[in-house]
């Protein structure tokens, strides 16, 4: 402020000043030492200070710390609700692990029972052929017994035949039951 | 370094009022000038009611504070406008100073030490508006802010520990003979801390300002070699602007410290 006035008219402002400085303190140069505006500067400094700090205590700080304190009550807050959510999370992981085993365990089981059926199926079918097989076997023997049975006959009436036609042709008498007794004599040896 | 520029300033303003003597019409570097008290309304006289230029900025750095703390706060922001976290930060900044420096139990105090550093900072950056007056640039304030610092230091002291607060003065650490030295050395520097408190703040702001139009005296002078010492201004002023800070800090940090010997005297 004083600066303009020096720079703007320069020659009366100056001497104008001068005479102002000369007056109040003896021109030493330095405002800050110019005691007669203490008692202006020290009373609006203390109205100053009075005003602030109404200001300050009766509606800033108090504002001001409602704030944070709110804000520091929605970071609480919110990271509970983090830490619920979380939990959450975990009881979800849980719960999909869970039933990821029992359906595991249950495509296990359904594996098993399925094995199990099939097997029984095989075991009754192979049973079943074994079964057919050692009838048809049985069968066979069977017609092989007869068929060798059939086949001893025929020896033995061959023999017979062919014993007493031997006996006969020797001049022998065609005695039919000693041949018969003889040929199965030789042929049960 | 502010003592520093508060020596340069003076040798400057020195040589400068040899050299510049008011017969070089041209040259005239008047770096005291801005720190004049003025009536706002003509008139030479000031009486204590005159409304000066320190009633005007005095007056802008409150309703700067108004700006800031007031209307800034006054969304109440979960997510904070700019001018919110400006508020909150100088809220918190001064808070923990209180809380850390003089304890928790002068967290009674921090409206009051609030103020201080609320005025001083503002103060001190409108100082810096190139034309403006610097209120905290004058001894008459400071001292006063000073003076109410040491006054709330004491008065606190013996109504909290009535005679015991003389025990800050009796070092029972030192050996006995030593004592009564160390209380006339310690009551003495009790007592210059007022003094000091108030010079430092002042005498840096005025240092700095002063520094600022002398330099600027120069430029002036100097025609097309102007731009060194408008490269200094520029230097200086950045420095200003951390003195302007650092100061403010100074101050509170200090009034922290000393209200610190008043709740526990003993520490």
């Amino acid at each position: 402020m004083a600066s303009t006035t020096h720079d703007a008219g320069h020659g009366a402002a100056d001497a104008a000043h001068g005479a102002v400085d000369a007056a109040a303190h003896g021109s030493s140069g330095m405002p800050q030492l110019d005691f007669s505006t203490y008692g202006n500067q020290i009373f609006w400094l203390l109205v100053t200070l009075v005003v602030i700090y109404l200001i300050l205590s009766r509606v800033a700080l108090p504002r001001i710390a409602a704030i944070l304190n709110e804000r520091q009550g929605t970071i609480t807050n919110d990271l509970a609700a983090a830490e619920d959510l979380k939990a959450k999370a975990v009881e979800a992981e849980n719960a999909y692990n869970k039933a990821l085993a029992d359906a595991r365990a249950e495509a296990q089981r359904i594996a098993a029972e399925t094995r199990a059926e099939i097997q029984a199926e095989v075991d009754e079918a192979i049973a079943k052929a074994d079964e057919e097989i050692s009838a048809k076997a049985a069968d066979s023997e069977k017609a092989i017994a007869e068929i060798r049975a059939g086949a001893l006959e025929s020896v033995k009436i061959v023999a017979s035949d062919t014993a007493s036609a031997l006996v006969a042709a020797l001049g022998g008498k065609d005695d039919a039951d000693a041949v018969a007794s003889a040929v199965a004599k030789r042929t049960e040896g | 370094m502010g003592k520093l520029f508060f020596y340069v300033a003076l040798a400057l303003v020195l040589v400068s009022g040899v050299l510049f003597a008011p017969e070089h019409a041209g040259l005239a570097i008047h770096p005291m000038d801005q720190f004049g008290v003025e009536s706002l309304f003509g008139g030479d006289h000031i009486a204590w009611y005159t409304p000066t230029n320190v009633t005007l900025w005095m007056l802008l750095a409150v309703v700067a504070i108004i700006a800031v703390l007031v209307l800034g706060s006054s969304n109440r922001g979960i997510v904070p406008s700019r001018a919110q976290s400006v508020a909150e930060l100088a809220y918190g900044f001064i808070y923990k100073m209180v809380e850390d420096v003089t304890g928790k139990d002068a967290v009674k105090f921090f409206p009051y030490i609030m103020t201080l550093f609320m005025f001083i900072v503002t103060a001190n950056f409108l100082g810096l508006i190139p034309m403006s007056f610097t209120t905290t640039s004058h001894f008459a304030v400071t001292a006063v802010l000073a003076v109410l610092v040491f006054v709330t230091v004491t008065i606190t002291g013996f109504v909290l520990h009535g005679a015991k607060f003389l025990g800050l003065f009796w070092v029972s650490s030192a050996p006995l003979a030593l004592r009564p030295i160390l209380a006339i050395i310690e009551l003495i520097s009790y007592f210059v801390r007022p003094v000091s408190h108030c010079i430092r703040l002042a005498g840096n702001v005025m240092a700095g300002h002063a520094v600022l139009k002398v330099f600027a005296g120069f430029a002036g002078a100097l025609g097309a070699g102007a731009f060194l010492p408008i490269f200094a201004i520029t230097a200086v002023y950045a420095l200003e602007v951390l003195v302007a800070f650092i100061q403010a800090y100074v101050f509170t940090i200090l009034t922290c410290v000393y209200l610190k010997d008043a709740l526990h005297p003993s520490h």
